[in-house]
């Protein structure tokens, strides 16, 4: 049974009608256009789809669009503030943290929800923070690098 | 070294703004109007006639717009060659391994198309599958495609030199038998395509390629259209290592399913879909043998591989080609004799992943060298350098090293990690306890390809646009799948033509617009793309110089492009704005709109998939690795805490992007040699999912530390050769190296599973107290 449900992205509230047994990974690609959120596995293995629910990394493939409802939803559109890259974003270019670009946005909302956390998190930390995220192309060195440069930026 | 304004510098990747920012678009994020979701029918068996199709309830179902089967594709076949065309778009009279498609469905969304899927009743008569290798080419075995008979795709046998006499003469002999796994690409974005067919005759598709020239062709063959017709766009790619190079079920279904429907349709895989049916890497069982001097001196190697090929032979005559090439590089072989057998089994299809064929013979090789120096009390560095090739080198068969960085990739990787401090060999240290935590280090060598010469189609093309406000486009068909070739080649027009690398534009490849190209693989792109680049930025420099000659007065050989300026040499006061060249050269007398172009292939003989006979590629790169491990002797878990790499790359054209591309190299090969393994059972894929299917993730990654060693290399593009897979090859080798460093005990069955080093070590105790009882 569709329904009519609200969901708050990037500060803007969507009006959007939906299944129930949509996930908000599909209900952000497909009806709203965010296709920057991506999908790889669907099954919450690789953290490509992660987003950011009220402050907390969370993967959109495995939750339902209708609990995400009044809640604040952050996808990768809403980081630049303008052509302005977002700290991590610029972090990631500078670094060479991106090659083929399918895992970075999930892996720069983790990222984010971290730093927003704790910014100034030990390689330790940032290593437990995207140790949901997948990436084949780097080895992962430069994005541990990006992550770190970009919360001593913010300090 | 030659002195750049922006070749050698750390640019950051001209596509990372938009990849940061979620703006880049791939396949799956396309939406045309009116677009329709496929999804595919699989074989559940590994080998089974099909007797019949029933697609009319499916047919009935509210929303599906459109079926296809094998049939719709009448006998088309394809592969490399046409002696190898053994793949049909769907299953036709068979289904050769589980999960082949054998139908595919179009609906207005995707859950019906599934529901449509599982509402097509195939009729099987199911035959006896053979899915190991050694079984299919047993006399019995089940047959697989009729018109090849034993189960043989490939075989290459070939000899250099007197073996048998190298033999007779050497001091040792060791022979081994090696075994590398099935493992997976593992690319984060599934196989996916928008495909479009325009009546009467045109085609465009949308599609996750690496190359996107080979499903060009191959559409235009399948549908009968000329090339023109066919358009591959390409959006940008979500990883490919190889596993998106070839034309795949979910194309020609979704070109298939538009022409019915008159409908775009978008098909794009499951991760599971991917998994478990796409393609993936060769195993392969190597036996290797090898006879030294006292000395080490390498004097001849006898190889004989199995390598399971799947279902069908793709590139395959090119991964038992390479495994034959790099018996002889990176050390002096006097001596080789080769055979090779791809053998076809009911299982998914074999291709290219990253290292192609090379890395099972130099894990094998680079692990026995070990092997051998021990049994000779030889150092492992020594006999190394005894037996590297150098500059000028010319291997038995005739592969020509135009630079060679070898040595000096040693003294770099020893010196990084100080060898002579931390290296104890086995026997000096087995008799010492080791705690539960046992710590090796091992080092290895690596030889790879720059730039493979092909058959049929070989050189790069490119084509330079110079817009009058003076930026640049550059149109090439070389396709970045991540590893950074598009800012690399963008570099190279800035440097020639003195802009910047922000005013370059690399427009996606589209085949009715950018020349045609061989692809993304072999390593070609920045050796063999970026001489094209450099050649058609030459051309275009030529035009705008005569026209900066006229305005400014001077002779042709005195203008100087530098910093988006032209300046006269010896004539300060002269110089002008690069831009207004730019626009000046549209307007000047007549006018000329500046288009340079260019082309460059490697001028050697065709790769020889008979014989070996000749070079393989424009120049060869080589690279020395070392590792270093913690092994827990009670659970026997490997843990891989640094790895240093030192890497003749020629020239590097962007540092930044070449120290990525080896640590993602390593990542590909710690995956490899510990974790990854395709579980199957009877055909059937088990590691259906990222969680069985284990990729290192960033808690498996060791420390890394990366050198390049510039050797300037005269073929390659401004002295550049390959850097995106060499690395992954010594991988392998560095960290077996250093498990029998820390163990003693040689691990030649990959992956290396904690069981597999408990019963290694169980098996090693064993021996030692039969020994001493014995003594």
């Amino acid at each position: 049974m569709k329904r009519i449900i609200e969901l708050n992205v990037n500060g803007v509230v969507h009006e959007v009608v939906v299944e129930p047994q949509r996930t908000l990974l599909e209900v952000l690609r497909e009806t709203l256009g965010y296709t920057g959120t991506k999908k790889a596995c669907d099954s919450g293995d690789c953290g490509a789809c992660t987003v950011i629910i009220d402050g907390r990394a969370v993967l959109s493939c495995l939750t339902l669009a209708v609990e995400a409802q009044g809640k604040n939803i952050e996808t990768i559109e809403g980081m630049a503030t303008g052509d302005r890259l977002h700290p991590i974003q610029q972090a990631f270019l500078d670094k060479g943290a991106i090659q083929c670009g399918y895992c970075t946005p999930g892996l720069v909302l983790s990222a984010k929800a971290l730093l927003d956390e704790n910014p100034k998190p030990s390689r330790e930390e940032v290593k437990k923070a995207i140790g949901g995220n997948l990436c084949r192309c780097t080895g992962y060195v430069k994005i541990l690098d990006a992550i770190e440069a970009a919360g001593e930026q913010a300090n | 070294m030659p002195q750049y304004s922006v070749l050698g510098q750390r640019l950051p990747r001209v596509d990372g703004p938009v990849k940061a920012t979620g703006k880049a678009n791939y396949a799956d994020d396309l939406v045309l109007p009116g677009m329709l979701y496929a999804k595919l029918k699989r074989s559940p068996h590994a080998h089974a006639k099909i007797l019949s199709i029933d697609t009319s309830e499916a047919e009935r179902l509210p929303g599906v717009r459109g079926i296809v089967v094998g049939a719709d594709f009448g006998k088309f076949r394809y592969g490399l060659r046409p002696d190898t065309r053994d793949e049909y778009p769907m299953a036709l009279d068979k289904a050769r391994f589980v999960g082949e498609e054998v139908a595919a469905v179009a609906a207005i969304d995707e859950d019906i198309a599934q529901e449509a899927v599982e509402l097509i009743k195939v009729e099987y008569e199911v035959l006896p599958a053979v899915t190991d290798p050694e079984a299919a080419l047993r006399e019995g075995a089940p047959q697989i495609h009729a018109d090849k008979p034993g189960n043989i795709s490939i075989h290459m046998h070939t000899e250099f030199g007197d073996v048998d006499a190298a033999f007779k003469d050497a001091d040792y002999v060791r022979e081994d038998r090696f075994y590398s796994q099935s493992v997976l690409h593992g690319f984060m974005e599934p196989n996916s395509l928008v495909a479009s067919w325009e009546p009467p005759n045109r085609i465009t598709v949308w599609a996750s390629k690496q190359s996107p020239y080979f499903l060009y062709r191959n559409l235009a063959n399948c549908f009968d259209v000329p090339l023109s017709n066919v358009r591959v766009v390409q959006p940008y790619i979500g990883g490919g290592y190889g596993g998106k190079n070839g034309s795949y079920a979910l194309d020609f279904a979704a070109v298939m399913l538009s022409k019915k429907t008159g409908r775009p349709v978008k098909l794009t895989l499951t991760q599971e879909e991917v998994l478990t049916a796409q393609r993936r890497r060769h195993p392969m069982i190597v036996w290797l043998k090898t006879g030294v001097k006292k000395d080490g001196t390498l004097l001849a190697c006898e190889c004989r591989i199995i390598a399971d090929g799947g279902a069908g032979t793709a590139i395959g005559p090119t991964t038992i080609a390479n495994a034959f090439y790099f018996m002889n590089l990176p050390y002096v072989v006097p001596n080789v004799r080769f055979d090779g057998k791809r053998v076809y089994t009911n299982r998914p299809v074999s291709v290219a992943q990253r290292g192609n064929g090379i890395q099972q013979i130099r894990y094998a090789a680079d692990v026995q060298i070990d092997m051998i120096a021990e049994d000779l009390g030889i150092d492992p560095v020594e006999i190394r350098r005894r037996n590297s090739a150098y500059t000028g080198y010319t291997t038995p068969n005739g592969m020509k090293v135009t630079s060679c960085g070898l040595q000096e990739s040693i003294d770099e990787a020893l010196k990084a990690v100080d060898w002579e401090k931390e290296f104890r060999s086995w026997p000096e240290k087995a008799e010492e306890p080791t705690g539960r935590i046992a710590k090796g280090v091992g080092i290895a060598c690596n030889s790879f390809c720059s730039g493979v010469r092909l058959r049929g189609h070989n050189c790069c093309s490119a084509v330079i646009k110079v817009h009058e406000d003076g930026t640049v486009s550059l149109m090439t068909g070389s396709t970045d799948s991540g590893q950074g070739s598009e800012t690399v080649l963008a570099m190279i027009v800035a440097e020639v033509l003195g802009t910047r690398i922000e005013d370059v534009v690399v427009p996606q490849t589209d085949s009715t617009v950018t020349p045609v190209d061989p692809g993304s693989f072999g390593s070609r792109v920045s050796s063999t793309a970026g001489n094209a680049v450099r050649i058609a930025a030459e051309d275009a420099r030529r035009q705008l110089v005569a026209v900066a000659a006229e305005l400014l007065e001077a002779k042709p050989e005195d203008i100087e492009l530098r910093d988006r300026k032209v300046f006269v040499k010896g004539a300060p006061d002269k110089s002008m704005r690069f831009r207004d060249l730019a626009r000046l050269t549209v307007a000047h007398g007549a006018g000329t709109t500046v288009i340079g172009s260019g082309s460059w292939g490697q001028e050697i003989d065709p790769v020889d998939f008979e014989k070996g006979i000749g070079n393989l590629a424009g120049s060869y790169t080589f690279g020395t690795q070392a590792a270093w491990v913690e092994v827990d002797t009670e659970t026997g878990k490997v843990n891989v805490t640094r790895m240093v790499v030192a890497h003749d790359c020629g020239f590097a054209l962007n540092p930044l992007a070449v120290e990525g591309q080896h640590e993602g190299s390593i990542g590909g090969g710690v995956g490899h040699t510990i974790y990854e393994h395709c579980v199957e059972d009877d055909g059937q894929t088990l590691s259906s999912n990222f969680t069985s299917y284990a990729m290192p993730t960033v808690g498996d990654m060791p420390e890394m530390i990366s050198y390049s060693i510039e050797t300037l290399d005269p073929v390659g593009a401004f002295g550049a050769k390959e850097s995106g897979e060499g690395t992954q090859v010594s991988t392998i080798p560095a960290i077996v190296n250093a498990i029998h460093n820390a163990i003693g005990v040689w691990m030649t069955d990959l992956p290396i599973t904690p069981e597999k080093v408990l019963k290694a070590l169980d098996e090693q105790k064993a021996k030692d107290r039969v020994l001493s009882e014995v003594r």
